[in-house]
């Protein structure tokens, strides 16, 4: 099952010209959901204009290089380790989450645009990255839902509890499992059975609520975060520090360092 | 004055959550971020502002008496024990500090109470605090306030 492309198989109940449209549909429904989202909340207009704002106190001006080498170093380290998180559980369960779903869309994409005909043959490397990917989604995704929701973990809420908030992480953790689920299924060979069938329909529904509800969903900070991580990288560099002080030089009478407790103390 | 939360800042960690003493910094049910669900039950006790390691929670004030772009921001690096506040006034004029969070190794001298002795009734009935005079570095006995010198309407 894990070197078999899934796509290819159901190109022989369904063409692969409809699998494409579906794939180009969900990426205009992302296109147009985050648009939506950046015209209703004023978000985008919000975060330039504090950008302005927050220049006029810069210390120093940057140069075209320095600019560069920040944005680098963030999109790198910041974005690419999601270092906001600090260290400990929640950043290996988002990076788990991130790399996951980021490997699962790109397999995706490769096979359902270049290897979705029942006659070309798919280089065994996209299935296995495909499942991997929906593997480490769910894990990620589930490790999260369960023990690490902030309203979970600190706030007390029962894991059952579901919010609006969640709408972007259950979808997202749903459309993974039920393409390893129908990716399984259909690769036993069941004859016509009803069992893959469902888990098709329940894969392409959770698709079209991950990606048709960006607007609702948390989707669209996958976008932002990174240019707000941007932001805050060149703020600091520039002396602006959204007017914040600087970082302490510690004199060594200020003492030993303290521990910070996880925010557990309901 | 009332704490805010920059949304672009805040990762939804619940630090804030655990320490506000109001238990009004909530996680906000759409977007998972954190807020303040009462402003105006807000002690600007700071608690949330120093406590957040992504700098995301500010104090604004009214703009009936600070209206003219006054800040006052704080970073608290705990590895390195320092709370350092940059203060930046009406007119421009800035103001930054650095202070200890604590002089002493934290934990050492925090007194481990479950394992002392009870008070017994006259200790608690007593002006003195636990740990006085010791605590206070002295051997002398501490001045205590008559009851009849307390003010009158108050009854004890």
């Amino acid at each position: 099952m894990i070197f078999s492309n899934p796509f290819s198989i159901l190109s022989e109940t369904i063409p692969s010209i409809a699998m494409q449209t579906f794939l180009i549909t969900m990426v205009v429904l992302v296109i147009l959901g985050t648009l939506v989202d950046i015209i209703h909340k004023k978000n985008v207009k919000y975060f330039f204009e504090n950008a302005k704002k927050a220049k006029k106190s810069a210390t120093r001006e940057l140069g075209t290089g320095e600019k560069v080498s920040i944005i680098t170093k963030t999109v790198v380290y910041d974005i690419g380790t999601t270092s906001e998180l600090g260290a400990g559980k929640r950043r290996i369960a988002h990076l788990l989450g991130m790399y996951g779903t980021i490997l699962f869309w790109i397999a995706s994409a490769v096979m359902i645009l270049c290897y979705s005909s029942s006659t070309s043959i798919t280089p065994s490397v996209w299935p296995l990255i495909w499942h991997l990917g929906a593997i480490m989604t769910v894990l990620g995704g589930c490790w999260f839902w369960f023990f690490l929701r902030v309203d979970v973990y600190s706030e007390a809420q029962p894991w059952y509890r579901i919010i609006k908030a969640d709408l972007f992480v259950l979808a997202l953790i749903l459309t993974s499992l039920f393409g390893l689920i129908w990716s399984y299924l259909q690769s036993l060979n069941l004859e016509d059975r009803w069992d893959d069938k469902v888990f098709l329909v329940l894969y392409i529904v959770s698709n079209l609520v991950l990606f048709g509800g960006v607007y609702w969903s948390k989707f669209a900070h996958m976008f932002y975060k990174p240019g707000a991580a941007i932001q805050k990288n060149l703020a600091e560099a520039d002396g602006s520090r959204d007017n914040l002080p600087p970082e302490a030089d510690a004199p060594e009478k200020f003492g030993l360092g303290i521990k910070r407790e996880a925010p557990k103390h309901y | 004055m009332s704490t805010f939360v920059y949304m672009t800042r805040c990762d939804g960690c619940g630090h804030c959550v655990d320490i506000c003493p109001s238990d009004i910094m909530h996680i906000d049910e759409t977007i998972r971020r954190a807020k303040n669900i009462e402003p105006n039950f807000c002690w600007e006790c700071y608690s949330c502002v120093k406590a957040c390691p992504n700098h995301a929670i500010d104090v604004r004030g009214y703009a009936d008496f600070a209206p003219m772009g006054h800040s006052v921001r704080v970073r608290r690096e705990e590895e390195k024990g320092t709370i350092s506040w940059k203060i930046k006034f009406r007119n421009g004029k800035e103001k930054n500090f650095v202070s200890p969070i604590t002089t002493k190794p934290w934990g050492k001298f925090i007194p481990k109470l479950a394992e002392t002795d009870k008070p017994n009734q006259g200790e608690i009935k007593s002006q003195i605090l636990y740990n006085e005079p010791k605590g206070l570095n002295t051997k002398k006995e501490l001045p205590t306030v008559s009851k009849n010198a307390f003010k009158k309407g108050v009854y004890y």
